[in-house]
């Protein structure tokens, strides 16, 4: 009774915030569109039709895979320094996270704008690339998948350090001392008892790049071209151009299925398939 | 038997804090050997220097004849028993203990067996699938030594073991932890500040003291002859009364002469010459109690006192008795035939007898000596 208390307000808080948007998301795909750009009476599948269009599943695809790499490449970048930041002396400590979280105080917008004129053809970084043949004149920075790439995973890491950083500051160093005094080299200690040992803030960080570049469309539309669209640049269009709200709502709940129901299978695999047997011991150094 | 585990000259700072000073000890095959000392004496830096995760700044660390002072942790053999147990939260008790072996590359098969046998040794087989954090402070305890000696360590390093156990649970892993000494005849490097602990456990003690080992030896050595008033003062309880040399009689005894008491006579552990400052150590248990004046007897000290308080501590009393402008701790066990005896009470005249034998000199030079007295037994009760 008491725990059902106290956790009412985040279950209030989750329903509002998150429940509530999301039916009404997919309530929103089940009407038909209102030429004046609202939402019409009754209830049709026509929309989820229209979904068929050949272009979304590369489109889909391409999303997909651009935020498993800047989620991937976010944890990796994100794992040494805030490893390094949660071993270091504890008044070095505020400083480093200080640094972390600076490049918040400017705007997101000012940041990726900041980029385009740093990889633009006339740009600084171009202009060195060049001058040490490292990249031919013709080759564009800009308005491809890496650029997008890069910029997602610029802006996400400080989002991966945090969880880690504090994952990794609780997590007590003495298991490593353990493990080496069992006969782990460094890295075999690092990696059998440190990651584990910070698990939850992996996921954390990982949920916290992954699903917001899974939404993202300022950056592909500002640094990407037609080549390199998200379905966040699919939604936006039909809201803000053609002004067709439930085709908008139909892709935003597709890519919700597409998240959630690997999730949901995953869960309730784990959930069944917790054996009782005796861990099995592999071999192998 | 021959040194096993040498430290040779060992020192290690951390900033301006001198952990370890100039420290030699060593440690013959199969003993157990405990460090002991308050809290803070470098006692878990030298366990650390032994095994291998910090480095000495001076001074070299030998294992067996072969110096080991620059091998890495994980291909030194010797294993450790942390202070907080260290167990591997994300792994059972049965990967726990099979983790060293699993490293090192066992195949699968002879791991569950040996795993087995080590659960077996410490009486944990039905936990083998619990996670750390749903066992019992006890049983984590005995899943640290299991995980610790199936790697068959030539020497185990044990910091602090029993010191997060209640009392009641304490005194049983002490007997558990000697028997298991017993079957697998490893040798033991225990560090504690519990000198109970130490002496009931040991084959050889050192006390240590601010970095420094102030002595080793044997519980019994180390009670009956301290070698300086740390020692004295840190195992067991002792009275400290400041004197002088007043008269070497023959090679044995000398004569104190201490404010408040007549001459004292005391045994020489060591040479004494006439005007030496020494503190004259007596225990509370070699102090008898009486009300009425004992039989002369001249190897016997007797002074007079009044009762300031009497605590009842079951298996003993313990008198606090003024003699002058010290108050001396005495203790008695209670025996039968005393109980016909009117008992002792506060404010009693009393006297106090003890054999030249039973007090120890210690030189009285050093400044520092001056803050022991803060080791009476005050505190206690
Ligand atoms: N990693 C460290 N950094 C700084 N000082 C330390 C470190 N380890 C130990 N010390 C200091 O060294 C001294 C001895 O510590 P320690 O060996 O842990 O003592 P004990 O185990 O006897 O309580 C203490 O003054 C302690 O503060
Ligand atoms: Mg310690």
């Amino acid at each position: 009774m008491r725990e059902w208390l106290t956790s009412l307000p985040s279950f209030i808080w989750l329903t509002i915030l998150f429940v509530i948007p999301t039916v009404l998301v997919f309530a929103v795909a089940l009407k038909p569109a209102d030429p004046f750009g609202g939402v019409g009476a009754g209830w049709t599948l026509d929309t989820f039709r229209d979904l068929g269009d050949p272009n979304y599943p590369a489109i889909v695809w391409r999303t997909l895979w651009m935020s498993v790499v800047a989620t991937a490449v976010c944890l990796a970048a994100a794992l040494p320094f805030a490893y390094y930041i949660a071993r270091s002396d504890e008044r070095l400590r505020p400083v480093l996270l200080m640094a972390v979280v600076i490049p918040f105080w400017t705007n997101f917008l000012i940041r990726i704008f900041a980029w385009k004129v740093l990889l633009h053809p006339e740009g600084l970084v171009k202009r060195l690339l060049v001058s040490f043949h490292l990249v031919s004149p013709d080759v564009s920075l800009m308005y491809n998948e890496g650029a997008v790439l890069m910029v997602l995973i610029y802006t996400y890491l400080p989002f991966a350090v945090l969880p880690i950083y504090a994952a990794s500051e609780k997590f007590d160093f003495r298991l490593i001392e353990a493990a080496r005094d069992l006969g782990c080299r460094k890295w075999r200690a690092f990696y059998s008892v440190f990651l584990p040992g910070i698990s939850r803030g992996l996921w954390t960080a990982a949920l916290v790049v992954f699903v917001p570049a899974l939404g993202s469309y300022v950056i592909p539309d500002i640094m990407g071209g037609p080549a390199s669209e998200m379905i966040g640049n699919k939604i936006a269009q039909r809201v803000f151009v053609d002004r067709n709200l439930p085709h908008a709502s139909a892709l935003s709940a597709l890519l919700t299925i597409v998240v959630v129901l690997p999730m949901i299978v995953y869960l309730l695999r784990r959930g069944t398939g917790e054996s009782g047997k005796h861990p099995v011991v592999e071999a192998g150094p | 038997m021959e040194e096993f585990l040498v430290f040779d000259k060992v020192s290690k700072s951390f900033g301006d804090v001198q952990a370890l000073k100039n420290v030699s000890l060593s440690v013959k095959k199969g003993e157990i050997f405990s460090l002991l000392g308050p809290s803070g004496c470098g006692k878990t830096t030298l366990l650390r220097v032994a095994a291998g995760f910090e480095r000495p700044d001076s001074g070299r660390v030998y294992l067996d004849g072969e110096d080991i002072t620059d091998i890495p942790p994980n291909r030194r053999k010797v294993n450790t028993i942390f202070q907080n147990y260290a167990l591997f939260p994300h792994m059972s008790v049965w990967e726990n203990i099979a983790f060293g072996l699993k490293v090192a590359g066992m195949p699968g098969a002879r791991i569950t067996e040996e795993v087995n046998r080590m659960l077996a040794l410490v009486h944990m087989e039905d936990q083998a699938r619990k996670k750390p954090d749903q066992i019992s402070g006890g049983q984590k305890q005995r899943v640290a030594i299991a995980r610790a000696l199936i790697n068959k360590p030539r020497v185990l390093l044990l910091d602090e073991p029993l010191a997060a156990l209640d009392l009641k649970l304490r005194q049983r892993m002490i007997i558990e932890l000697d028997s298991i000494h017993d079957e697998v005849g490893i040798t033991f490097l225990f560090v504690t500040h519990d000198q109970g602990e130490a002496m009931s456990l040991s084959d050889q003690i050192a006390v240590m003291n601010e970095g420094n080992v102030e002595q080793v030896g044997t519980p019994v050595q180390i009670y009956e002859a301290p070698v300086s008033s740390f020692s004295a003062a840190f195992i067991g309880d002792a009275n400290f009364f400041e004197g002088m040399v007043s008269r070497v009689e023959g090679a044995d005894y000398s004569r104190l002469s201490i404010e408040g008491f007549p001459e004292v006579l005391c045994f020489n552990d060591q040479p004494r010459s006439q005007g030496d400052l020494v503190y004259l150590s007596v225990r509370p248990e070699k102090v008898r109690i009486s009300r009425d004046r004992p039989r002369d007897d001249e190897r016997v000290n007797m002074v007079e006192g009044a009762v300031e308080d009497v605590i009842y501590l079951g298996s003993h009393t313990r008198y606090w008795v003024r003699v002058d402008q010290y108050r001396l701790a005495v203790t008695r066990q209670h025996q039968r035939f005393q109980l016909d005896e009117k008992p002792v009470t506060w404010g009693d005249s009393v006297w106090l007898s003890w054999h030249a034998d039973d007090g120890f000199m210690l030189q009285r030079y050093e400044e520092k000596d001056e803050d022991l007295l803060a080791f009476l037994p005050e505190g206690e009760e």
